[in-house]
């Protein structure tokens, strides 16, 4: 499914030249749930950028569900990022003002899918997530949980090769964090691939295997024994 | 994503700051407004011009003694004396002008007029009875000469409301009085319409007699200072013209027509020459509300660019989420378009009103021309998409994670 290979990432300025990502390589395949997990500053948010084809390597490659990644155009880098990533973000980045059901729906309009099929598949992912009767709230009228959950039912919409999870529960209380991870595990028994950024060990737990990053490089790739269940 | 949804989202983000939006559409209301406002000001200006002209006669060309120019030295006008009684009398019964219809010959003169205890520096003018015809003279009062008036010299004189206002307090007491023009007596027998209009050859402040009166007993002069003539249409205005010019050539016996001793007007000419002037301070006007257009579409481009910079978490997550640079610049590409085209509906709405009250005001006549509006409602268009490019672009060109990081 992820094919990283010889990946790095250069970010030059007049003065100075800084390594955020050296010579990084790995495989996840589909049905895995990856924690990337490092201390702040290790490159694993540039890992994650590059993951999400939010931004290009300097050198290496990237294959995505059997397609280079690395080369592409912006317009081409935001259908990848539309057909194939269900991004879920630390700050749960709705729009402001707009439904949750409306919120699910938008990646689904800019991939050009008709109104009754956008709002059929929005509302069983809100279902999904356990936001059956908040379908209608506004972001600002929901916790932060729930908000994540918002977020996580509109990364499902387009059923995309890969969930990319960047610190989901770094913004929400721990009781909620447990239902995100019950969430994660689920999808992931159900065929999901997740990968998830995190630097909090225990939330790393849940994952069955994590790469460790730090300073650039990837120093461990850990397969956990006996993963941590999260409580319904 | 439809056209339609942008749309209406463009709508719901211009209504979460309304202050805001209706600021940014101020500028622009102001603008259209000013625009149509002007524009119709101008027309109704260069339309009540050509309605005074219009009113002074229709089809006219008018022939005055003295050449257009002699050796680059031009005589005053009606200085010359040329033009006699017999030159517009053939001319009525001439086969070859067969393009005019009517011929008015005119002897005019300024004279102090005396009538009881008042006096007025008026315009006397010597008329035949088509002058009334011709010129569009109505009376509101009595009647105009006759034949018989002329072939019996008789002193009468029909009077312009102004004058008559002048010399006896109003118009209506005018009629059988008695005024003296250079020492003669005259009976006033009518009283004329009044037609608007001030200055110099004010048509309501002129007093009118018989031809052979002037002539003969006010003036003694033996030559005439004008020929009116009309052509059958306004189509013949030139031929007609062309034949007065060569009839009364070949009756003055010059064979050059460039030492003509007669200079003929056309109506025409005046017409297009005032049209031209009025024109002229119409886009004069326009020019000076399009500045304030200008103006209101730079305070869209600011509004617009303070919106993307407000925005550019939601345009990365946008990004993010699948959406091109096409989509981004749609979006507020739309978003610009929507705030200029409000305003240019109720500047539309401003200016129609306002030149409404001007035209009360100053007793123009009220014209909105089609082709203003139209070009207000283009042109704030317009202004949407040319002041909201440079921000649309500057939103579609963020880089989602920059974007994503911007708190």
């Amino acid at each position: 499914m992820i094919n990283v290979t010889h990946l790095s990432k250069i970010y030059r300025t007049e003065l100075l030249e800084t390594v955020a990502l050296s010579d990084v390589t790995f495989n996840i395949k589909k049905g895995e749930f990856v924690a990337i997990m490092g201390p702040s500053g290790s490159g694993k948010s540039t890992l994650m950028h590059i993951l999400g084809a939010l931004d290009r390597p300097t050198s290496g490659s990237y294959v995505l569900d059997g397609q280079n990644v690395e080369n592409l155009s912006d317009d081409d880098l935001a259908d990848i990022r539309n057909q194939k990533i269900g991004f879920i973000f630390q700050a749960f980045n709705l729009l402001p003002r707009t439904t949750a059901l409306k919120n699910v729906m938008l990646p689904m309009s800019y991939a050009g899918i008709e109104k009754e099929e956008r709002e059929k598949r929005a509302r069983k992912y809100l279902e999904m997530v356990g936001l059956k009767d908040r379908m209608n709230h506004t972001s600002g009228q929901l916790s932060g949980g729930q908000q994540q959950r918002v977020a996580i039912a509109r990364g499902l919409a387009m059923n995309p090769a890969i969930l990319l999870a960047d610190e989901p529960t770094g913004n929400i209380a721990s009781n909620q964090a447990e239902e995100i991870m019950a969430i994660f595990q689920k999808l992931n028994d159900d065929g999901h691939t997740v990968v998830m950024i995190t630097h909090e060990p225990d939330i790393a737990e849940h994952a069955k295997r994590i790469l460790h990053v730090k300073d650039g490089k990837l120093v461990r790739d850990e397969i956990i024994k006996k993963r941590r269940i999260a409580k319904k | 994503m439809e056209y339609f949804e942008i749309f209406k989202e463009a709508f719901g983000n211009l209504t979460i700051n309304k202050l805001r939006t209706g600021l940014a559409v101020l500028g622009i209301v102001i603008g259209i407004g000013s625009v149509i406002a002007l524009i119709s000001l101008g027309q109704s200006s260069q339309k009540s011009v050509e309605n005074q002209i219009q009113s002074l006669g229709a089809n006219l060309l008018t022939v005055i003694p003295g050449a257009q120019s002699s050796g680059g030295v031009r005589g005053a006008s009606g200085g010359n004396t040329t033009l006699t009684l017999d030159d517009a009398l053939s001319m009525k019964i001439s086969a070859d002008v067969p393009d005019i219809s009517d011929v008015s010959p005119e002897y005019s003169s300024r004279s102090q007029v005396v009538a009881g205890g008042s006096n007025s520096n008026t315009q006397v003018t010597g008329v035949y009875p088509q002058y009334q015809t011709i010129h569009k003279v109505y009376l509101s009062d009595g009647v105009f000469f006759t034949q018989s008036d002329i072939d019996s010299l008789a002193r009468v004189a029909v009077i312009g409301p102004t004058t008559a206002t002048n010399l006896f307090g109003d118009s209506l007491g005018a009629l059988g009085q008695t005024i003296r023009v250079n020492g003669q007596s005259l009976t006033v027998v009518g009283v004329t319409v009044s037609k608007g209009g001030t200055g110099f050859s004010n048509p309501d402040d002129a007093i009118y007699v018989p031809l052979s009166t002037a002539m003969k007993v006010l003036f003694g002069s033996t030559h005439i200072s004008t020929i009116s003539v009309e052509a059958k249409t306004a189509d013949v205005m030139t031929q007609a013209q062309d034949e007065v010019g060569y009839f009364l050539l070949k009756r003055h016996n010059i064979t050059d027509p460039a030492s003509a001793d007669f200079t003929i007007f056309s109506q025409n000419d005046i017409l297009s020459t005032a049209s031209s002037v009025t024109g002229t301070f119409t886009a004069l006007l326009g020019g000076v509300a399009a500045i304030s257009l200008l103006v209101g579409g730079i305070g869209i481009m600011n509004i617009m660019l303070v919106t993307v910079t407000e925005r550019t978490r939601e345009i990365g997550l946008r990004k993010a989420l699948g959406a091109k640079r096409k989509i981004i610049i749609t979006q507020f590409l739309i978003e610009a378009t929507l705030l200029t085209a409000l305003g240019g509906f109720f500047g539309m709405i401003l200016g129609i009103g306002i030149s409404y009250v001007l035209s009360l005001i100053m007793t123009l006549p009220f014209t909105v021309s089609p082709t203003s509006v139209l070009l207000a409602i283009g042109v704030s268009g317009g202004i949407g998409i040319l002041f909201g490019w440079y921000p649309a672009r500057k939103a579609a060109a963020l880089q989602p994670i920059e974007a994503l990081r911007y708190e």
